[in-house]
């Protein structure tokens, strides 16, 4: 790959209810460890496990700057209760740090403060993005099904109007949310009992079909991929196609290592061919997928054309 | 007490004539291409035969609203804009937009023209409802399938704009505008492409024991027994194992119709100001059907009678019915 010391590695926020230790060891490795520049933090998926975390946000925070990461808080995804409301709210009423909007309700709190937005904002087109930067967007993470040209053509659109252009290049596609959690459904509860039961699966609950094959995973009100995106062989052209940042979404899997092996390629340390085969390493047993980016199925695994 | 309109769905050209005689207040439609979120093969409408179906259904008192409610990709967002400019010069009455990128071009170029803001915004709060509002103009919402009735009361207070409660057809499970389930099996997009669980990828397969699979792009999403009866494989309708349900099960929610013909009242009552009946794939027959039984039930209900509810309970007989999240929050 060409050398690419200048496009910025992000983390995306953790979907899924890991324990606050787990996210304290986690984050103060990254902070550590990680060669990543920016780290988006905070609940995004459901509102009832904030509780569990949000009072060691202020100590991530101070020590992931302290790093020399950037800071960002992403609000939820879905936003219907009170207390989703409420924080969606209180969060969009900080200056600092930045905020990833995730819910247009975050989008009406903010006005015409600068924001970043998630992607779960549905920004597909050059329009709808040209739309939000004139309400004070600053970056924009597209939507994970997005093919190579409409990436493309967001990424220029977005770029020509200043924005930071966003794009997740490992972990789990988020493939769906609902309002009803099927993490206390498939324990015979209700989002309202559910007693946390997600906590159980750090990388999902898996799904397989009748015929015994891995199709999807849960969290919570969250459906997932079963295969990890790996977008590492296609980071180049996403660069060249107007890219700034690459989000690798947090897996239960040696997530310092994975923000290495991208590093590496980036900055043209490790041939991409090497660098992807250490990241099929580093999943474990998650497939590795780029389908959506080929357009084609997402789960698929299409192998990169030989170099020209 | 609210207007309460009927807005029933028009698949094809003879589904819409059905609609407006049978009693539908409005009709609502898409056109032959990825720009709304039925973009199924043999439904919807060339420009002619809106044109045509504008006519019909204006002369007859109902409104026709356009589903321009799907997401275009970059590169592709003058497909949208073409066809809400064939909207406008035919005269339709709203538009039903999820993109704000669309909604932002209808809103400036056809100022008179109605916003609907569609389903596929997944607009569930208040906050969320007044950005459209404020920003493009909306003056209905569709809500998702997610509020109980005492939900949407509070709601009604908080926004500026009509309700629109879906009533009848199809329990989508998760939110709508936000799934990339299909996508991610078949490689076609509910959001770009108005595609979901696609009949071209669609296999029935009898194994070996006499049980039935049906297959969506060669993923079994549900296996049925010698005396069961193969159900379509929508992916969010299938049976799944898991490590606590090894025997499989509904993953996310049985294959279900929502009927909330026994809480329409409470819905009128509630501020609720249009029903939408799902079902722009059905047949004539069906629509006739539903839109006569619902129109009645309606009419009913509005002159302080006791609606005949027997006939909407037996629209789905034989079909598992729910109140889904409208009922109770131990749906959730």
């Amino acid at each position: 790959m060409a050398v690419n010391t200048m496009t910025k590695l992000t983390l995306g926020p953790i979907a899924y209810h890991w324990s606050a230790d787990a996210r304290r060891d986690y984050y103060a490795r990254i902070a550590d460890e990680a060669p990543v520049d920016e780290v988006y933090l905070g609940e995004v998926i459901c509102s009832k496990r904030a509780p569990f975390h949000e009072a060691d946000l202020p100590a991530t925070i101070e020590r992931l700057e302290r790093a020399g990461k950037t800071v960002i808080l992403s609000t939820l995804a879905e936003v219907m209760l009170k207390r989703e409301r409420k924080a969606t709210e209180d969060l969009a009423a900080m200056d600092t740090p930045e905020i990833e909007v995730n819910n247009a309700a975050g989008l009406y709190a903010r006005g015409k403060r600068p924001h970043r937005i998630g992607p779960f904002m549905n920004a597909y087109n050059d329009a709808t993005i040209a739309w939000m930067a004139g309400q004070g967007a600053t970056h924009v993470c597209l939507p994970a099904e997005m093919p190579a040209p409409a990436i493309a053509a967001a990424a220029q659109a977005a770029v020509a109007l200043g924005l930071g252009v966003e794009v997740q290049v490992y972990g789990r596609a988020s493939l769906a949310v609902s309002a009803r959690c099927y993490h206390a459904r498939a324990h015979g509860r209700t989002k309202d009992n559910c007693q946390f039961v997600c906590e159980e699966d750090p990388d999902g609950m898996p799904l397989r079909t009748r015929d015994d094959r891995p199709i999807m995973r849960v969290n919570g009100i969250q459906t997932l991929s079963e295969s990890y995106v790996d977008l590492l062989p296609e980071a180049a052209r996403l660069i060249a196609d107007g890219v700034t940042h690459l989000r690798l979404m947090p897996q239960a899997v040696d997530m310092v290592a994975v923000a290495q092996v991208f590093r590496d390629a980036l900055d043209g340390r490790v041939p991409t061919g090497e660098a992807d085969a250490r990241l099929a390493t580093l999943s474990g047993h998650a497939g590795l997928s780029n389908g959506f980016y080929h357009g084609t199925a997402g789960y698929r695994r299409i192998a990169a054309a030989a170099p020209a | 007490m609210s207007l309460a309109e009927l807005i029933c769905p028009a698949g094809t050209p003879a589904a819409l004539r059905t609609a407006v005689d049978a009693g539908a207040d409005a009709v609502y439609c898409g056109f032959q291409d990825a720009t709304n979120a039925r973009n199924f093969p043999g439904l919807n409408f060339t420009p002619d035969e809106l044109a045509e179906a504008v006519t019909y259904a204006h002369a007859r008192g109902t409104k026709v609203l356009l589903a321009l409610n799907t997401y275009p990709p970059a590169g592709k967002v003058d497909l949208w804009r073409h066809a809400a400019d064939t909207g406008a010069r035919l005269g339709v009455d709203a538009f039903i937009v999820a993109d704000m990128g669309v909604a932002d071009y209808i809103a400036r170029t056809y100022p008179g023209i109605r916003l609907h803001l569609s389903v596929q915004a997944a607009a569930s709060s208040p906050e969320a409802i007044r950005y459209y509002c404020e920003n493009f103009g909306v003056k209905r919402v569709v809500l998702p399938r997610i509020l109980t009735i005492p939900e949407i009361r509070q709601l009604r207070r908080e926004i500026p704009c009509e309700i629109e409660t879906f009533i009848f057809g199809n329990h989508g499970l998760m939110v709508e505008g936000r799934c990339s389930l299909t996508n991610y099996l078949t490689g076609q997009s509910t959001n770009m492409d108005g595609v979901c669980s696609p009949a071209s990828d669609v296999e029935y397969v009898r194994d070996a024991d006499g049980s039935m699979s049906s297959q969506l792009a060669g993923f079994t999403i549900d296996r049925f027994g010698v005396d069961e009866k193969a159900g379509y494989p929508t992916i969010c309708k299938g049976r799944y194992a898991a490590p606590h349900r090894p025997e499989g099960y509904y993953a996310f929610e049985e294959p279900i119709s929502l009927n909330l013909s026994r809480l329409l009242p409470e819905l009128i009552e509630a501020g609720v100001h249009a029903f939408k009946i799902e079902g722009r794939q059905r047949s004539k027959s069906y629509v006739r059907g539903v839109v006569r039984a619902f129109r009645a039930a309606v009419d009913d209900i509005k002159a302080g009678r006791e609606a005949n509810i027997a006939d909407l309970i037996a629209l789905t007989e034989g079909q598992k019915q729910t109140q889904g999240a409208f009922e109770t929050k131990k749906w959730r």
